[in-house]
């Protein structure tokens, strides 16, 4: 029981006063983000890959960053892509988008249970992919699935899970969205957050100890940082030197609480990395030249022994959290649109067309195109089922796979499920 | 099971059987799995140089480097999570949690990731990992060395529990525990690492030297999972026991002189029914025995099996003797610990029974 307030103070000390961090906008509320430090386009500097973490954390607090306001790519984090490379990261994006849109909406119409779109964070995720190598091992949290499309996994086959349908390569045994691709070098994906992050580390360690080449990558939100996993994972990183590439994805929002519930009132999440002797930069994260540039050093850091990286990708969470959630009952609907560094796929789109490598029109038609894609990928994904059609596994696959070889306390179980469901005279029992 | 009673003692005591101590038959099996597979990997807090604090891991780290045998940071969920992610990239992990009362902060770790990724990533991904910590009581080690967790784990799918009670045992579990594609929890009851323990505290303690367990192979030999121990084949009644135990019950059956027939779980998921089913249909009587707390402990479930398969066969109650329902105590350990008073008078309530 809490104890009752003091009526009479025994000294003259001030009263203590509890802080509890709100955000500045709610429903209904103008927004304005002119208070949000946004440093200019190349004006970060770009330390040697085998600099000393200790060396620099002043990129820890400021942000990396290539387009400028021109739309030009700028300054020393400039990555000098090619305009085909940079055609291929927008289009990937664009793919990424036109997915979730489609996606989103079979939800809505009851083809699935649930979905989690990545609108405005695409860079995050699909930049990155294109800056590592196919044999790096990803370990995302459930809004990385750009990843997946940039590694040119079958949509069909993302969406075969999302329906839990016959040709689910997770047998309908997991939540939409919680993809598993070991051969594209993307780990299954856990409901519970920032388990991966120490997992990561361990790949990383094993990948290391075995004298290998390859390094591992990971991703969680603002949020997930305040679990326990993600110090126990830099702690690891840093202590063992893993060559890992840790990534915060800031999207200032974790459900429904502003990112001072993870602690952004008071300081950066990349500066986290400085504590624990991390190399640690901060990029716009809607800047995709800048989250491939930051990737593609944070790699090279890795594979030449260097140790770890933390990335926080300072960006904004564009949706909702999820088809569950209603983000206009806690934040303002202005927000999306008044967010300081724009649309990644707009400012891509942007820098090709100002230096002459694209136009509004092949634009539009790849729009065009990617929905296209997407929904021809749907139509066959349909075409093995839709959760909301009923049950598309074998009913005894339940009890597939808890371990290697079933033992008698699962048989059994199995047997009696069989058996009432052949009792009940339930259609599907008879699958 | 013919088998299971068979594989219970060293059926060959051949020349290259050594005595030794519980710590030394698993430092045993340790070297020879590390040995046999470049896999293998031993992790966690003092394990390394220093050889852990039970000296379960000594001269591993001096014979096979530092990748391949290091110390941790202080994080045991760091520990089992990083050992999921070695098991994810193709290595077999064998990390040691320094007491199973330390295990809670990994808890997440082992229940909604080891336990459930084979599952979830329908066979994908999967964690063959052997999680080592001694556990349970007996040594003046207060709330935070004495715990028995076991029923925190047989609870969760996916995993396997397995609890050895000789050195001969210890090691043929154990490398059957690496060896195997699914995570395991390993518990070492600390108490008997140096000797088998009567539950006479105040009596001089025995080493193993004469103890039949106490004979180990030096070379390569394994126990099956989910094959349970008959120690004492008897009619009267059957003991199901495992670790400090079932050297306890021996004793206590012993001094009363009753005919019980004494099973050594050995491993609590997957557990071995038919044995337990055999005696018990056998003997009609059924006493189950364990240092953790009651409620809602491994002896529930077991109590729960015992009625189900064998109702008709039973002539009285199932007893439960056990720890009590409390953390467990410093100064009065030998008030909780379920020693020769306590299961005595059970056995007596129980032979009573018409």
């Amino acid at each position: 029981m809490a104890e009752e307030p003091r009526d009479e103070l025994p000294t003259n000390l001030p009263r203590l006063s509890l802080h509890v961090p709100e955000p500045k906008f709610r429903p209904g509320d103008a927004v304005d983000f002119t208070a949000v430090d946004i440093p200019p386009a190349g004006a970060a500097r770009r330390p040697d890959t085998a600099a000393l973490a200790a060396d620099f954390p002043d990129l820890a607090y400021t942000l990396v960053r290539v387009l400028d306001d021109d739309h030009q790519a700028v300054g020393p984090w400039n990555p000098r892509l090619s305009p085909d490379v940079l055609r291929r990261i927008l289009r990937n994006m664009v793919r990424l988008r036109a997915f979730d849109d489609r996606m989103f909406r079979a939800q809505r119409q009851g083809k699935t249970s649930f979905y989690m779109k990545a609108l405005g964070e695409e860079a995050v995720a699909v930049a990155a992919a294109h800056a590592l190598d196919y044999e790096d091992m990803c370990f995302p949290s459930y809004r990385q699935q750009g990843l997946l499309i940039v590694r040119d996994w079958p949509l069909v086959d993302m969406m075969n899970q999302i329906y839990s349908n016959t040709a689910d390569r997770l047998q309908g045994k997991q939540l939409p969205i919680m993809y598993s691709a070991r051969e594209a070098g993307f780990f299954s994906i856990s409901g519970n957050l920032t388990t991966q992050y120490p997992q990561a580390v361990g790949w990383a360690m094993a990948s290391a100890a075995k004298g290998d080449t390859r390094i591992a990558a990971v991703w969680c939100g603002e949020g997930s940082t305040a679990e326990g996993d993600f110090h126990n994972a830099c702690t690891f990183a840093a202590v063992y030197r893993a060559p890992v590439v840790m990534n915060v994805v800031n999207n200032q929002w974790a459900i429904s609480s502003f990112s001072g519930f993870a602690g952004a009132e008071s300081t950066t999440f990349a500066a986290r990395a400085v504590g624990y002797g991390i190399a640690g930069l901060r990029v716009d994260g809607n800047d995709a030249l800048a989250v491939y540039a930051a990737t593609q050093w944070a790699a090279e850091r890795a594979r030449t022994n260097q140790g770890p990286t933390l990335i926080e990708h300072f960006t904004y969470r564009a949706e909702g959290h999820s088809t569950s959630d209603d983000p206009s009952q806690y934040r303002s609907a202005g927000e999306p649109t008044a967010w300081p560094l724009g649309d990644p796929i707009c400012r891509l789109k942007d820098h090709l067309v100002t230096i002459g490598e694209w136009d509004e029109e092949r634009h539009a038609a790849q729009d065009k195109e990617c929905a296209e894609e997407v929904r021809a990928a749907q139509k066959a994904a349909e075409a093995n089922g839709i959760l909301g059609h009923g049950l598309h596994q074998p009913l005894d696959s339940l009890f597939d796979g808890v371990f290697e070889e079933m033992p008698w306390h699962l048989r059994e179980q199995r047997a009696q499920m069989m058996a009432e469901e052949a009792a009940s005279g339930r259609p599907w029992a008879r699958k | 099971m013919t088998d299971t009673a068979a594989t219970a003692q060293p059926a060959d005591p051949a020349a290259d059987t050594l005595r030794m101590n519980m710590i030394q038959a698993i430092n045993s099996a340790l070297d020879l799995m590390m040995d046999r597979d470049p896999d293998v990997v031993v992790m966690g807090e003092d394990v390394g140089y220093f050889g852990g604090v039970f000296r379960a891991t000594a001269g591993l780290q001096a014979k096979y480097g530092k990748t391949r045998v290091f110390d941790t940071p202080i994080t045991e969920c760091g520990i089992i999570g990083v050992a999921v992610g070695m098991g994810a990239y193709g290595l077999r992990p064998v990390p040691e949690i320094q007491f199973a009362d330390y295990i809670y902060p990994a808890l997440d770790q082992l229940v909604s990731e080891a336990a459930r990724l084979r599952y979830r990533s329908a066979g994908e991904f999967i964690a063959p990992m052997t999680v080592r910590s001694p556990f349970g009581g007996g040594i003046f080690g207060g709330q935070t060395h004495s715990q028995s967790p076991e029923g925190i784990f047989t609870h969760v799918s996916g995993v396997k529990t397995v609890i050895p009670s000789t050195p001969y045992d210890a090691k043929g579990l154990l490398i059957a525990s690496i060896e195997d594609n699914d995570p395991v929890i390993f518990f070492e009851p600390k108490r008997i690492y140096n000797g088998p323990f009567n539950g006479h505290w105040d009596r001089p303690a025995e080493n193993w030297s004469k103890h039949p367990g106490g004979a180990v192979p030096e070379g390569y030999y394994r126990i099956p999972l989910g094959k349970a121990a008959i120690v004492r084949p008897g009619e009267a009644l059957t003991i199901l026991a495992y670790g400090t135990m079932v050297h306890v019950c021996r004793a206590v059956v012993e001094d009363a002189g009753v005919d019980a027939e004494i099973i050594d779980l050995r491993t609590l998921v997957p557990l071995d029914i038919e044995t337990i089913e055999e005696s018990v249909k056998k003997t009609g009587r059924c006493m189950i025995v364990h240092e953790a707390t009651r409620t809602s402990g491994f002896g529930a479930e077991l109590s729960a099996l015992v009625q189900e398969r064998c109702f008709y066969h039973l002539e009285a109650p199932i007893e439960r003797v056990t720890g009590f329902d409390t953390p467990y105590p410093h100064s009065l350990e030998w008030a909780y610990f379920p020693g020769p008073v306590r299961i005595g008078q059970a056995l007596k309530k129980i032979m009573s029974n018409a």
